[in-house]
Formats: structure tokens, C-alpha cells, sequence
């Protein structure tokens, strides 16, 4: 539901670049999506594929490129690997961990004539 | 779509009149302007690079946050709030956990001593807002269409027809649903989550995002707990092992009972925002006089 909103999202930034960029036609787009950042790639997919027709972006590829999470773990005072939220430190089984990486959501690159 | 800017929001609908259109486009001014000669140059383009076997094509790095939109109107939002005093909550739950009961107590209680203001998510009927206005406070509806949750956008809009609305709490009612609304920033102080206990104890590790989202878990319903396998101190740890610093505040909206906590928190957090304002101001002040 909410990735038909990202999707939307998504070609607004790339209409908004297209006047900014100078260009008419986005022909593959290169997404960061870490672990935490509330995104179901294949939905997304799904609903990009919706939201681009008619658009400057019709048939467009999305690329997915998956960062790793990690967390910062006030035990062990070092950063620690992470796939959820509820995870706990790998090392000493602390759940006092403070997310450092892994929810980023933003597009990285284009490909655009 | 809303009808005044044309940004492409689905079936929005605000209560209230048609609004003047306030806030404006983040990207307005942003445009890049791009000189073009007479030769065709492929490296002049904003990747600066070119691709082989792809003339027409270049690469553009924009490395750009998708929400980054959301976060501009959330942005502005948050500035609306701070220039009219206004400390903002959006509360966030699933369908049927009591929030609009829990709103309504509140007001009652509250609405004496403070100024209240309500902005209603769902995705269709005006009901919760008029329940709200049956208490006498002014409520504005958002029907989100099709949408799953409330944009800053929309509170934006909604914004717009409560200009006269100072110094209060303003409550933020979210679409009934523990999963998008946890990724919109509406300009909010604090986002509050409301579990009742007649849902599943395990809800926090269910909807991680949500509750990690969340300054406060209210666990609303307790007057129900004998009835119930709940287990409270459970649902407590779930939820701490999601969000080590989430509070907790247990109560039954229709019993009254933990009512008063509750109120509390609501005072000492407004409080706080208030005080921090006038630190703000007055580091602001002394800078000023240093200058004299």
C-alpha cells in the first residue's frame, strides 16, 4: 500500500529533476533500500511499473541496490550488524542498540536521454 | 488530487472551505538552468560522464531521499506549529483500538484548561470528526481516498483552515493502520502509539517500525485485562526491545482509570516544548544584546 506511495514519490523527484536535469526520458533508476526502511522491494517494484506508465519514466528499470543494516550497541560500544529492529546485538545479546544504518530509502542514480 | 496545487495525492478530501494555497513548493526554485551551444557535447551533462555504446543516455546522480518531499512539508509544518505554539501529537494505531474514545475523554478533560484542535485521518466518512466537535473542540476530517495513512502534506492543507488555532494541543488522528504512517513525518512533537490490550501482546515485534517510531506506547483497554490473556509486562519488554527509550502509560479511556498519567504527560511534555522555545529565544536574545 504505502510502496504505491513511493512509487509516486519516485517519479515526482524524477519530473522535478527532468525540468532541473534537462532531460525527457528516465530509462533505468538506481534505488538505495536498506533493511529497516519499511520497503517490500518486489511490491515496489510491482507498483513502479503501475505509477511510470504514462510517464517519463514508462518502462523504465528499476535497480535495487540493498544496504546493510547496523546499529550501534551501547554494551559493546562498536557497531553491530542488524535486519530488524527488534534484533539484538550479535555479540553480547543487548537490545540497547541505536540504529545507525539501514533506513535509507533515496534514489542514487540515473540513466536518462 | 488536490485541486489547488495539483499535486497528485488520489482521492484526498479535506473538510473545511477551499483553501488558499499557503505553503509553498519546495522545488519551485530549484531549477538548474543548463547552457546548450551548437555542438553536441555528451559530457556536458550533470553526471559530467559518458557511457559508451549509450549516445543519447547519461548518468545522473541525484542521490535524492524519496521522502525527502514529505519531510519538506513536514518541515514546514513543524515551523507553522512552533510560530502559533502549537504542540502537535499523531497518534497512530490499528483500526478499533479506542483512539477516538480516548480523544474524546481527553477533551472533556482537558479542554477547560487548554485549547484543543483535532485533524482526522480516515480513509472515508466525516464520523470521528463529528464526534470530536460533539465535545466543542474544532475538528477537520481528512479522507485519504485510497491512501493508507496521512501525508504532511495533507496536515498541511488541513493547516490551513485552523490559522486562528494558538497555543494549544493539536492531536493528530492517523489512518487506523501500524504500518505507513510510521515513515510520514507530519511535523509532529511526538508520535504516540495506542495498543489496546485486546489486541496481541506481541504487536510491538509484529509492527517493529511503528513502535520504534513512537516517544509513547498508550496501552488503552485496561479496564478489560481481567477478562484477557494479556500479558502486560510482556507487551512492555516487546515493546522496549524495539525502542529502548519508548515510555508507557497504561489506561482505560472508558474507565478513567490511568486517565490522569496520561493528562500528565500531555502538560509536562507541552511544557517542555514551551521552555525549550523560550531557550531558543532567548540564546537568540543574548546574542542580540552582545551586539549592542
Amino acid at each position: 500500500m504505502h510502496e504505491m506511495s513511493i512509487a509516486e514519490g519516485i517519479v515526482q523527484v524524477l519530473e522535478d529533476q527532468a525540468k532541473a536535469q534537462c532531460y525527457t526520458r528516465v530509462k533505468t533508476v538506481w534505488l538505495e533500500i536498506g533493511p529497516l526502511a519499511m520497503i517490500e522491494t518486489e511490491a515496489l517494484n510491482f507498483c513502479f511499473e503501475a505509477v511510470t506508465r504514462d510517464t517519463l519514466a514508462e518502462g523504465a528499470v528499476l535497480n535495487i541496490i540493498k544496504i546493510k543494516g547496523e546499529a550501534f550497541c551501547m554494551q559493546c560500544l562498536k557497531n553491530v550488524p542488524i535486519t530488524e529492529r527488534y534484533d539484538s546485538c550479535v555479540d553480547c545479546g543487548s537490545y540497547q542498540l541505536q540504529v545507525v544504518q539501514g533506513d535509507e530509502m533515496r534514489i542514487k542514480e540515473l540513466e536518462v536521454e | 488530487m488536490c485541486t489547488v496545487c495539483g499535486c497528485s495525492e488520489g482521492d484526498v478530501k479535506i473538510e473545511g472551505p477551499a483553501h488558499e494555497h499557503a505553503h509553498p513548493h519546495a522545488d519551485e526554485s530549484e531549477q538548474m538552468i543548463v547552457q546548450q551551444g551548437d555542438d553536441l557535447d555528451f559530457g556536458q551533462g550533470p553526471a559530467h560522464a559518458h557511457v559508451a555504446g549509450m549516445s543519447q543516455s547519461r548518468m545522473v546522480q541525484i542521490e535524492q531521499d524519496i521522502l525527502g518531499k514529505n519531510d519538506r512539508y513536514a518541515g514546514l509544518n513543524r515551523a507553522r506549529f512552533e510560530a502559533q505554539s502549537i504542540f502537535a501529537l499523531n497518534l497512530v494505531s490499528s483500526p478499533g483500538s479506542g483512539k477516538t474514545t480516548l480523544l474524546t475523554e481527553t477533551i472533556q478533560q482537558i479542554k477547560g484548561d487548554r485549547h484543543v484542535a483535532v485533524i482526522e485521518g480516515d480513509q472515508q466518512t466525516a464520523n470521528d470528526a463529528e464526534r470530536i466537535r460533539e465535545t466543542g473542540v474544532p475538528a477537520i476530517q481528512v479522507n485519504t481516498g485510497k491512501g493508507c495513512h496521512l501525508d504532511a502534506h495533507m496536515v498541511g492543507h488541513a493547516l490551513d483552515n485552523l490559522t486562528a488555532f494558538q497555543g494549544g494541543i493539536l492531536f493528530i488522528e492517523n489512518v487506523g493502520n501500524l504500518v505507513c504512517p510510521a515513515a510520514f513525518d507530519l511535523g509532529e512533537a511526538h508520535k504516540v502509539a495506542i495498543l489496546s490490550v485486546t489486541e496481541g501482546e506481541d504487536k510491538p515485534l509484529k509492527y517493529p517500525d511503528m513502535f520504534y517510531a513512537a516517544d509513547l506506547m498508550v496501552l488503552n483497554k485496561t479496564d478489560l485485562l481481567p477478562y484477557l490473556d494479556f500479558d502486560v509486562d510482556k507487551c512492555i519488554a516487546y515493546a522496549k526491545q524495539v525502542n529502548p527509550s519508548i515510555e508507557v502509560i497504561q489506561l482505560s479511556a472508558k474507565s478513567g482509570e490511568g486517565m490522569a498519567v496520561w493528562v500528565e504527560w500531555l502538560e509536562h511534555k507541552r511544557q517542555a516544548m514551551i521552555k525549550q522555545r523560550i531557550d531558543a529565544l532567548e540564546t537568540e536574545i543574548n546574542q542580540f544584546k552582545a551586539l549592542l
